[in-house]
């Protein structure tokens, strides 16, 4: 009796077992592969889905991507985790290379910042230019919805409120740091009639899920402090002798190429252009 | 609030129609849960069975131990066997981080005390009346023990299926560990955190549904067991 009742369950157990086993090994034989480190905004708007296939398809790549913000992948690369970055901090790019983290820079794309809050702009920062209207936020306390999550846009937001020369406002009640993903922030200032600050393909792809009845519409943009560039990272081979360099070096230069300069650029939604190749 | 029933339209669509993307996603919480379920097993029972059934000295100081456990944060875990496994850490050679292993190494941690309390539990609680039974019918110390093993098998099933739930249901360790990786590390979990940081809340809930659904499945195969 007791033979016939545990016997069902070990068989189910032996399946799942071997079933574990077999596809464990599967992944494990793969050669040419590189994982990438990249931010929340190329993957959010779906132009990672859109180019990486053609990547593989051209180059015999299969390539793997973990989206994080632009502190936790530059760590990720820091502790030579994954094999190359596609961020957006142009400064502490800069100064990941010179500590001897990074090796080479690939520019590839940019597109810009906006500052987004609610239509009938309660605020009046409407056409001001950043500087005026953070101080506006500032002395009238209109809720600014920050990242503050070490992302490349967090970054940036710190860089303008530091350029206004006044201390961060980090401790305002008025001055929201949510701790998530663009869209998240984005949403999370559409619920409290609040700013935030995006770069312009999060906001498109928020607009295309609001069957363009956004409540939030961009109050402030074309200032030149608000370009946002997106550059690939490959890592130093001194300090990570086992990431794949060869690898990492056709992808940056694969992006940088005529064909994926064509197709960023026709990677659109709602028609309009999410990321403008920009590379030398 | 209409995306709550766009969702639940979508979780039939996303099933029916095949997308590769959420099976790849079922797939891989169903092999990363059940990978941590058997190794959190057949380490946690004999644990929970030794620590249910004999007495020694320091039992209650392990037992708190354990019950301290209980509360560990997946984040937490996530983060120490992040450290661990990271090509700096002390087992950074493995290749085990973005894995699945990766992942089932968190998620044992997790599940490890949930089995060892609960089937602890369930073998004190069976105890006192069945250990004097079977020693005035005579029993051996080694025929005591298996009785008792078997006597339990329902809170030894239940402290499984509570542990397959935990486990199955986690994000922190999968997204720190795994890093959401389309295709290879994206569990329903994740992938929900994902749906939702991209503000695509109906798909969230479809997936979610789906895990519920999952989940049903689960605990109606084990309830079919316990019936036999």
């Amino acid at each position: 009796m007791k033979i016939k009742k545990t016997a069902g369950p070990i068989a189910i157990s032996i399946f799942i077992i071997t079933l574990i086993f077999t596809s464990a090994t599967m992944t494990r034989a793969e050669s040419k592969s590189l994982l990438m480190a990249t931010t929340t905004s190329t993957d959010n708007t779906g132009l990672l889905d859109y180019l990486m296939p053609l990547f593989t398809e051209e180059t015999g790549i299969e390539i793997k991507w973990t989206s994080t913000g632009t502190g936790k992948a530059l760590a990720l690369g820091g502790n030579c985790d994954v094999d190359v970055l596609l961020v957006h901090a142009p400064e502490a790019e800069k100064k990941y290379i010179a500590d001897g983290f990074g090796k080479e820079r690939t520019e590839i794309m940019y597109n810009d910042f906006v500052i987004i809050g609610p239509e009938d702009d309660p605020a009046g920062i409407k056409g001001k230019t950043v500087a005026q209207a953070l101080d506006i936020m500032r002395d009238k306390g209109a809720l600014f919805a920050s990242r503050g999550d070490d992302s490349g846009t967090h970054k940036k937001e710190l860089g303008l409120w530091k350029s206004s020369g006044k201390p961060l406002p980090e401790k305002e009640a008025w001055y929201v740091q949510t701790g998530q993903g663009m869209l998240a922030t984005i949403n999370i200032t559409e619920e409290r009639r609040g700013h935030t600050m995006t770069d312009r393909g999060t906001y498109i792809k928020y607009q295309s899920q609001k069957s363009g009845r956004a409540p939030l519409k961009i109050l402030i943009e074309g200032d030149g402090i608000l370009i946002n560039q997106y550059s690939v990272l490959t890592l130093d081979p001194d300090r990570c002798p086992k990431a794949k360099h060869d690898l990492a070096k056709q992808l940056a230069s694969w992006m940088a190429g005529e064909n994926a300069q064509k197709l960023i650029k026709e990677f659109r939604l709602l028609g309009e252009i999410l990321f403008f190749p920009n590379a030398k | 609030m209409d995306f709550i029933a766009t969702g639940l339209i979508n979780a039939f669509t996303l099933l029916l129609h095949g997308d590769s993307t959420t099976w790849s996603a079922v797939l891989v919480t169903l092999k990363v849960s059940t990978l941590s379920m058997l190794l959190s097993l057949a380490g946690g029972l004999p644990c929970g069975f030794c620590l249910g059934y004999f007495n020694f000295r320091g039992k209650r100081a392990l037992r708190t131990v354990f019950d301290t456990m209980l509360a560990l944060p997946t984040v937490f875990i996530g983060l120490m066997v992040y450290a661990m496994i990271s090509h700096q850490g002390p087992l950074g050679e493995y290749g085990l981080l973005f894995s699945i292993w990766g992942i089932a190494i968190g998620q044992t941690i997790l599940a490890f005390p949930i089995v060892v309390v609960l089937a602890a539990s369930s073998v004190e609680g069976a105890d006192s009346q069945l250990r004097l039974t079977l020693i005035s019918l005579g029993a051996g110390r080694i025929n005591i023990a298996l009785t008792t093993l078997w006597e339990v098998r329902f809170g030894i099933l239940a402290a499984a299926v509570t542990a397959y739930g935990r486990v199955m249901t986690e994000v922190g360790i999968s997204m720190m560990v795994g890093g959401n990786i389309k295709w290879h590390t994206r569990t329903i979990t994740t992938a929900i955190a994902l749906e939702t940081g991209k503000g695509m809340f109906a798909n969230g809930i479809a997936l979610g549904m789906i895990l519920i659904t999952i989940a049903f499945i689960v605990n109606i195969s084990l309830a079919f067991l316990r019936k036999q």
